[in-house]
């Protein structure tokens, strides 16, 4: 008998101290089934990228309020890449100005969740792009 | 597979997060890699930490990994939450409080959910013990649910079981109940800088006073008192003196209980596997027969007893040999 989780890690790279978001969707992660590995306010890259690998994870998701995404990112995904993890899905939600979106995307970001996206509706878009991934 | 195995044993933390997931997730493949990893294992010594949910743990874990590290040792950390009864989801957040393990390749940290088991540790958590075992790590700190009283399952697991307490949480008679506080090798007393650690620790100390010394048990309370130490997990205060407690009891248990403990617990072992496996093999022989038999149940004509019965000697033929007779 094999009991398969999806598993996502829900980190908050750099310095701001807001971090009510990202419990905000861990929270509905965890209600939607999922196994949530949250990490807590002030992650650098390298244990953002150190816990993903630790855990296993299927998934991460950054929340970021500070308005570092732009360097914080493409540093995220570049350690995952140098750990062999370039392939694990990424997404990320917080503040993050429309203009910034196709630089992420192009960077790898599967998917960006601005102000105002609704919970459920974050939910879903991971468990979509995840979907096949449950092993 | 076997490059994985190979690539784990050498110390690759990828191929080791890998192992733990399919052996956290059971089954064939699961079985696979416990049978090439078993003849690794039996190094480590393995420290269980229980006690209330918000009594330190994790916060006693990451100072405690530390002290380890400065010992020189390597250290391995599984550190299990609850699963959600409802959705079966659940939120692990012990890495919150172990933040400063990051960077270090001598510390090797996991979460794991406990996926409907009740009694403080997951299904698979002893696979997943093993896997930090084979990989060489020399420690290993294996951190429970928050338990309330009845959640002993963490003494078979480790070798050397520390119960947390916080001060206030009740009086001298809390401390006699049966449960929790008779699995102690070792009483940390956390957040000893709140009032009444001193009156906490006294009501320990006086229950263990009150053990017998004759009849079951007596033996081995005769020759290892639990220590009773006080801490500050948040500031790392009384750690050190911890960790010389715990090591103790790793001297102590290499020379005097070790064999006997490990022969119980691989028996054990042996029989909840038994058990899983020929449930499995008389589902799968019965096959249909075993819905007509819960049929026969609800109409009251036949009683479970028997209805096993009727199972079990499909696949045993020789009567005398089964449990029901």
């Amino acid at each position: 008998m094999s009991e398969k989780r999806l598993r996502i890690l829900i980190a908050k790279p750099g310095l701001d101290g807001h971090d009510r978001g990202a419990k905000v969707i861990a929270r509905a992660l965890r209600d939607a089934g999922m196994e949530v590995i949250y990490t807590g306010l002030r992650q650098t890259p390298e244990m953002i990228v150190e816990a993903a690998l630790q855990e296993d994870v299927d998934a991460i998701g950054l929340s970021i309020l500070s308005g570092a995404h732009t360097t914080l990112v493409p540093r995220i995904l570049a350690l995952l890449q140098a750990e062999g993890l370039g392939d694990l899905p990424v997404f990320v939600g917080g503040i993050i100005p429309a203009e910034d979106i196709p630089a992420l995307a192009q960077a790898g970001v599967r998917q960006v969740f601005g102000p105002g996206t609704p919970v459920q509706q974050a939910v879903e878009s991971i468990r979509g792009e995840l979907h096949g991934r449950s092993r | 597979m076997d490059a994985l195995v190979d690539a784990a044993l050498s110390g690759q933390k990828r191929a080791i997060a890998r192992l733990m997931t399919i052996v956290e997730n059971g089954g064939p493949e699961a079985r696979e890699v416990i049978a090439r990893l078993y003849p690794h294992t039996g190094q480590a010594h393995v420290i269980g930490i229980t006690g209330p949910p918000g009594s330190g743990k994790s916060t006693l874990v990451n100072q405690m990994a530390g002290e380890y590290r400065r010992r020189g040792m390597t250290v391995g950390v599984i550190a299990v939450d609850p699963s959600s009864p409802f959705s079966g989801g659940a939120l692990l957040g012990d890495r919150v409080r172990m933040r400063s393990l990051g960077g270090d390749p001598g510390v090797f940290v996991r979460s794991m959910a406990s996926r409907g088991s009740l009694g403080g540790l997951a299904r698979s958590t002893t696979n997943m013990v093993r896997v930090l075992d084979a990989c060489g790590f020399q420690r290993i700190l294996l951190e429970t649910v928050g338990a309330g009283q009845s959640e002993v399952e963490i003494a078979r697991a480790a070798h050397t079981t520390i119960v947390t307490q916080v001060p206030g949480m009740g009086d001298d008679i809390q401390m006699l109940k049966a449960g929790i506080l008779e699995i102690a090798d070792l009483f940390v007393v956390n957040k000893a800088d709140l009032e009444g650690a001193d009156r906490t620790v006294g009501f320990l100390k006086a229950s263990l006073d009150l053990q017998s010394t004759e009849g079951e048990g007596a033996t081995e309370a005769a020759h290892w008192r639990p220590p009773v130490i006080k801490t500050v997990a948040t500031t790392g205060a009384g750690v050190s003196l911890a960790i010389d407690e715990i090591e103790r009891h790793v001297a102590y248990w290499q020379h005097s209980d070790r064999v006997r403990a490990e022969r119980v617990r691989v028996a054990a072992e042996l029989e909840a596997i038994l058990r899983d496996d020929l449930l499995q093999a008389a589902l799968a022989h019965v096959g249909e027969q075993y819905h007509r038999l819960v049929d026969r149940l609800l109409a009251r004509e036949v009683d479970p007893y028997s209805a096993a019965r009727e199972i079990t000697r499909q696949i045993i033929p020789d009567e005398s040999s089964t449990a029901n007779s």
